[in-house]
């Protein structure tokens, strides 16, 4: 059997004011990321995925409920540790325009403490991890490409060596080559690490093909969990439009492209 | 080229160590001072709309009030905290001079700053915040880290213009009794000594434009993280406030300081007064261009020595007294109510400065006029002009009254201005000044006032608590006392307004005191 969970969520709820009506983000949900997997959670915008991501690091106080990460409940925890202890990688990539691609990837580390030689050693770890060379070390953030921004947004991520990566929508604003490169190599990196990670996409086809587990959300409540084939045996009739789409374009792009053609 | 090879030009330098020197320390300090304040300020204030708000429409408000008010609103405000602190605490500070204007300069810099900042912080990319957040920052290091350095371009450039706005400002400091560049234009504009004016603006402009320069290298600098532009900028700054410290450390303080109003005759006497005690083997220094009501609260409070004021002055607007007994009588009274403050009459110097009705001779004559009464027959089709206080002052309306005068139109003028302005015709009567030189000049006429409404305003000097009994001060300047005839005066008031090297403060009163010594 499995790990026990890394994060879990029990029965949790988020209430936002908006005017002068509450808008409830996350409704009741139970959720469990056993270690080691790569959960993605997909949902349209205003289903509360974000704001349950979020939840996660203390980035938002939940209402109700409990959040537990690895084994200790969160609000236990002073929040800028567990922070500084799990990656978080942001939409675009967030980087500090004022702060060299070195300093952005080193800010975790630097913040806990650690020595300058042991910052740049890790830096230039991760520059290769990410295949970025050496020369990139010292620019600002306008200087790179969009996927390469999103790349260090990556390894700032990783700096800190966390067990847990969360993922806010990391690839939606790049091109579908980077976007598709940039998928492949972070799973890549994430089995060959052992990380947890929790991804946030509106993209179904991306959460298939990268994630082990997809949850599926729906004004604010979890509506259905499970792996692309469960997810496919599913009787909700939400779940199974986001699976249509896929797998429409999965028929059509075969008819159109059969095998022993250019590809 | 007669212009530029004038020798005031020369004269002006001598003046610069020490003007400039003061003009920097007062500058920079109240924008330290401001920085300190509205900085913290904004950084608090930039999340909570309602201190916000409340916050910048204060300075606003600040900002409104013209600087030379807000300097002179500070004077009386200290001193009447200084005599709180006497009261409750047993020690007093002086309102004098640079504490009055650093808080003032202070206060007047702070909405480019606070504004800047607050616009600055509030412009930063929210995703950069939560960024800053998510990777583990705690709201300290986000601020020091992501908020202020992203921001810092704004807030330099609010820095920038509040540094601006102080050094320019900070001339008007010179009648709260901060010397600065200020004293250049202020005596220029009273001798009529455009060369001390263009002097004291270009130095000012100058001072402004270099301390604006080193504040963009420092800017420049820290936002290209380049040590070395942020060190120079920051040296630059250094340098200038050494180098303005160090010529005035070196020369030992004056034992004496002599006061000076804002008007000519004021000038040319505190530097008969300064030349005398000079001659008698003492330092001493004249203090330019005070306020009428900061000058009689620097001496009670012991900030300067000794100054000349005028009997009638000190009757009506210090004492408020509404009657005018006879000259001696007025003089006896006005020596007992200065003694119980501690402040010595030390003697006349023999002439009257008072408000007179003044009018072209040729005009006076054709219409009859010799004596305010005659002139009241004719004022209805009149217009009259006096300077800034006449109109407000006891003996205006005491005039009023004697005399049944009603103007068709009165206007208000800088007094060097209101002499020509009779003479040309453009106004008809003026209330000018006995000792006035330009009454000569001009050939105007001074109206009798055969009512007395006006009361007698002899110079005297002055000396504070403290050269009560100050033998030696009180030997020198006694050769002066019952020795300045009005006639002299006159001359070296127009002397002293002329346009010309001989026209310096200095070059007159020593021109008086050979006048003085023949008799």
């Amino acid at each position: 059997m499995p790990a026990a969970p890394l994060i879990a969520y029990d029965h949790v709820g988020k209430s936002f004011a908006r005017g002068a009506e509450r808008v409830v983000a996350v409704d009741d949900v139970s959720l469990e990321v056993i270690e080691g997997e790569f959960l993605a959670i997909v949902g349209g915008s205003g289903s509360g995925k974000t704001t349950l991501l979020r939840l996660a690091n203390r980035l938002i106080e939940a209402d109700h409920g409990t959040i537990m990460v690895e084994g200790e409940d969160v609000r236990a925890v002073d929040a800028v540790a567990l922070r500084r202890r799990i990656g978080y990688v942001f939409q675009s990539g967030a980087l500090f325009p004022h702060i060299s691609v070195a300093g952005n990837i080193g800010i975790t580390p630097k913040l806990l403490g650690w020595q300058a030689s042991e910052i740049a050693a890790r830096v230039g770890e991760l520059l290769e991890l990410i295949r970025l060379d050496g020369t990139h070390r010292d620019r600002l953030p306008h200087e790179l490409s969009g996927g390469q921004r999103q790349r260090v947004g990556v390894a700032r991520a990783l700096a800190a060596r966390p067990r847990i990566v969360l993922m806010d929508e990391p690839f939606g604003a790049l091109d579908p080559l980077t976007r598709d490169a940039l998928g492949e190599d972070y799973r890549a990196l994430h089995d060959k690490l052992r990380l947890t990670t929790v991804m946030i996409t509106h993209d179904m086809a991306e959460a298939l093909l990268l994630a082990d587990r997809i949850a599926v959300m729906h004004g604010g409540k979890l509506l259905a969990l499970g792996t692309p084939a469960e997810l496919s045996g599913s009787s909700d009739s939400y779940v199974a439009e986001l699976l249509r789409t896929p797998r429409r374009q999965a028929e059509r792009l075969n008819a159109l492209l059969p095998r022993g053609g250019a590809a | 080229m007669s212009f530029l090879t004038d020798a005031r030009w020369g004269e002006a330098l001598t003046h610069l160590n020490d003007y400039l020197g003061n003009h920097v320390r007062v500058s920079v300090t109240a924008l330290a001072l401001g920085l300190i304040v509205s900085l913290p300020l904004a950084i608090a204030a930039r999340n909570r709309p309602l201190f916000r708000n409340a916050l910048l429409g204060l300075a606003s408000i600040v900002q409104t009030v013209p600087g030379l008010a807000l300097l002179a609103l500070f004077y009386p405000l200290l001193l009447a905290l200084a005599s709180v602190t006497i009261s409750w605490f047993g020690f007093g500070f002086s309102a004098f001079g640079f504490l009055p204007a650093v808080l003032a300069l202070a206060l007047y810099s702070m909405l480019p700053v606070l504004r800047n900042t607050i616009t600055g912080l509030n412009g930063v990319d929210p995703a950069l915040l939560e960024a800053a957040q998510g990777v583990g920052m705690t709201p300290r290091q986000s601020l020091f880290t992501v908020e202020l350095p992203l921001a810092l371009p704004v807030i330099m450039a609010g820095i920038r213009t509040s540094a601006v706005w102080v050094i320019g400002t900070a001339t008007l400091s010179t009648p709260i009794g901060q010397t600065s560049l200020g004293n250049y234009i202020f005596a220029g504009l009273q001798t009529q000594n455009w060369v001390f004016v263009l002097f004291g603006c270009l130095a000012a402009a100058v001072l402004a434009l270099a301390v604006d320069q080193l504040l963009a290298l420092i800017e420049n600098g820290l936002r290209r993280q380049s040590r070395a532009r942020t060190a120079l900028g920051g040296i630059g700054v250094a340098a200038l406030i050494v180098a303005t410290l160090l010529p005035t450390l070196a020369r030992s303080p004056s034992s004496y300081i002599v006061g000076a109003k804002t008007f000519a005759e004021q000038y040319v006497l505190s530097a008969l007064i300064a030349e005398r005690l000079r001659a008698a083997g003492f330092s001493a220094s004249s203090r330019e261009g005070l306020g009428s009501s900061v000058i009689f609260e620097a001496l009670a409070a012991n900030d300067i020595d000794v100054y000349v004021d005028y009997s009638g002055t000190l009757w009506l607007n210090q004492f408020h007294r509404t009657d005018t007994p006879p000259r001696d009588q007025l003089l006896r009274e006005l020596k007992n109510i200065l003694a119980k403050q501690d402040i010595t009459l030390f003697g006349e110097l023999g002439f009257e400065n008072a408000y007179a009705l003044v009018m072209p001779r040729k005009r006076a004559d054709a219409l009859g006029i010799h004596s305010i009464a005659d002139l009241a027959a004719h004022a209805a089709t009149m217009s009259i002009a006096g300077d800034y206080e006449f109109f407000s002052r006891p003996e205006w309306a005491a005039l009023k009254s004697a005399y049944g005068l009603s103007f068709r139109a009165q206007r208000t003028m800088q007094p060097d201005f209101m002499y020509a302005a009779v003479a040309s015709g453009e106004v008809d009567v003026i209330a000018g000044y006995t000792s006035d030189g330009l009454i000569a000049k001009y050939d105007l006429v001074v109206l009798d006032d055969p009512k007395h409404a006006i009361p007698p305003y002899d110079a005297i000097v002055l000396l504070a608590p403290k050269r009560a009994h100050d033998a030696a001060l009180q030997a020198a300047i006694k050769p002066l006392l019952g020795r300045v005839d009005i006639a002299d005066m006159r001359e070296a008031n127009l002397r002293a307004s002329g346009n010309d090297a001989a026209s310096s403060p200095d070059a007159v009163a020593r021109w008086l005191w050979e006048k003085i010594e023949k008799r």
